[in-house]
């Protein structure tokens, strides 16, 4: 029990612990929509173009690079589905020039003037080093806001995640619900940033739903485990990180992995058959409204 | 002008044309949906069949022409079953309750909505696969959760894309029906098909379709050699079997050691 107590004297402890926690199970939540839209290369090319605008923004505007960082990120996603929805350029291509351009130029900002923020690993890999009140205030908001988006249009997302052109003809706003979810997995991704660090935030977007979906068949279920099992990786991450003497993230996302293994050797086939087409790479331009065309 | 209803127009497409890119896949289309339409599209792969079901959902803009659809029109749409990712984790209850997405928000059924979608699944006959995930559902019992989701939207035009595609014969009797009862309840339907003997020749209007409206009518009137050589490029016997129109395609096969027929073959010409 020790072993369980002992680190709870640090502040610095305690604050990191509560903030892996809550990005956890925050990033498991989102990463339920992410996966079943086949948006999983997105969310993984959305964290490292965020990287370059936290670059960026901390030399211009330090006190604000949250903020900043946060609209590279939307802007960032904006870019990728306009140029996918253009035609000419596939959406694989346009992530991988938007984003690895974007975390690119992160990395050169950070090689040339430095940061007065995190360092550069533990951008990229997450610390529980000063993490501030603001940002633990600042992920609760993400996550209720997050939380409230989902409750409101729960029906909504469901539907244009399952059949996106029979819900736009039923009166869902397909494209509008496709750019409140980039913004959600945009702010979501900068909020967990510091802890999880940008490497590591899309494992943790897909590694949760992925095993969720391994556990049940019900779309409300899979909801509820994958944001469980983020907060379990989240909290025990934490533990292993401080006694392990590695980067946080690293150490959420192993036990994330961990928890995939054993999941899979106990649901075995049927597991493996459920998530089974999870890997199907939804083109962005076919995510909106078929009149886009 | 196309439609077989004497009733209120729906819904028009007044001349209208429709591309993908640069490529025209539909011109100056005139089609009017009325209120008691009973309509099957037929035409080959990539004649646009798909294509004008889109222009009526609104889902596709003509490039030109104009279409005029009577206000507050509710219009319910039954996808292709090879379009679905049938691993969705879902179970048919809530497939056929997310077409319920206006007034309440909630994420979960009021007591009235469990009460209506029953009611409908019990319709459909699938009441007691209600909890089942889509997965485990049979190729009929999938077009029937779809035909649920619509009609739970209460609509007063039905739009389906291959409703009998990959059934077997039994199930495309049953839709058959369901679609006829429903059309006896007031619901207008238009669906496309590329199955003129089981689903086209018994519907009571067709639209052939090849880029073009080649022609439309009664199936007596459109189900003849000259017009399904125009729409589908090859040339097509039709043959009368107990009333029912029954069309043959492709030259016959003759092997090499069958008997030589009593009457001498005229093979088509173009096949």
């Amino acid at each position: 029990m020790d072993a369980l107590f002992e680190p709870l004297s640090y502040a610095f402890f305690n604050k990191g612990l509560i903030v892996a926690t809550l990005s956890g199970a925050l990033l498991g939540f989102i990463g339920v929509f992410i996966v079943l839209r086949g948006m999983s290369y997105i969310g993984h090319g959305l964290s490292h173009s965020i990287f370059g605008g936290f670059a960026a923004s901390q030399l211009f505007a330090a006190q604000f690079y949250m903020l900043g960082a946060g609209l590279w990120g939307v802007a960032s996603a904006i870019a990728i589905t306009t140029v996918a929805r253009k035609g000419r350029v596939g959406a694989d291509a346009a992530i991988g020039v938007i984003t690895t351009a974007s975390f690119a130029l992160g990395v050169a900002l950070f090689a040339k003037f430095g940061t007065s923020g995190p360092s550069f690993e533990n951008a990229l890999f997450g610390s529980i080093l000063g993490i501030s009140v603001q940002q633990i205030i600042g992920l609760v908001a993400v996550s209720v806001f997050a939380a409230l988006f989902v409750f409101l249009r729960y029906r909504a997302l469901i539907f244009s995640t399952f059949d996106p052109d029979v819900a736009d003809v039923s009166g869902v706003r397909v494209a509008r619900l496709e750019a409140m979810l980039m913004i959600v997995l945009s702010l979501a991704i900068l909020a967990t940033l510091t802890v999880i660090g940008v490497t590591l935030v899309a494992a943790m977007l897909v590694i949760p739903a992925v095993i969720g979906r391994m556990l049940t068949d019900s779309f409300g279920k899979m909801l509820a485990w994958s944001t469980g099992i983020g907060l379990f990786c989240g909290f025990v991450g934490m533990y292993a990180s401080y006694y392990a003497g590695v980067p946080s993230g690293t150490m959420i996302v192993l036990v994330g992995a961990a928890i995939f293994v054993i999941v899979l050797a106990v649901t075995g086939g049927r597991g493996l058959r459920r998530s089974a087409g999870l890997d199907k790479h939804h083109d962005v331009a076919e995510l909106a409204p078929v009149v886009t065309r | 002008m196309t439609g077989t209803g004497v009733g209120e127009i729906l819904l028009s497409l007044n001349h209208v044309s429709a591309r993908y890119d640069k490529q025209i896949v539909l011109s100056h289309v005139d089609f009017h949906v009325h209120e008691d339409q009973f309509t099957g599209i037929v035409g080959p792969s990539g004649a646009g069949k798909t294509t004008l079901l889109r222009l009526l959902l609104g889902t596709l803009k003509p490039c030109e022409g104009s279409m005029t659809t009577e206000p507050d029109l509710r219009v319910a749409y039954v996808p292709q079953l090879e379009t679905v990712d049938w691993n969705f984790p879902i179970t048919v209850f809530e497939c056929v309750l997310m077409s319920r997405t206006h007034g309440r928000r909630m994420p979960w059924a009021s007591g009235s909505e469990r009460a209506r979608v029953m009611t409908v699944l019990d319709r459909l006959g699938i009441a007691d696969l209600a909890q089942r995930h889509i997965r485990e559902l049979s190729g009929g019992q999938q077009q029937r959760m779809f035909l649920a989701r619509a009609l739970l939207r209460e609509p007063q035009l039905l739009l389906l894309d291959e409703p009998t595609s990959g059934v077997d014969v039994s199930t495309r009797h049953d839709i058959l029906h369901l679609l006829g009862d429903l059309h006896e309840d007031g619901v207008a339907i238009v669906l496309t098909t590329h199955d003129l003997n089981g689903m086209a020749a018994h519907l009571p209007h067709l639209v052939c379709v090849n880029s073009r409206i080649v022609a439309d009518g009664s199936p007596a009137e459109v189900i003849t050699p000259e017009v399904l050589e125009e729409t589908f490029g090859a040339r097509m016997e039709v043959l009368e079997h107990l009333g029912m129109l029954v069309v043959v395609d492709g030259a016959p096969v003759i092997r090499a050691d069958a008997p030589v027929p009593p009457t001498p073959l005229t093979f088509p010409e173009n096949i």
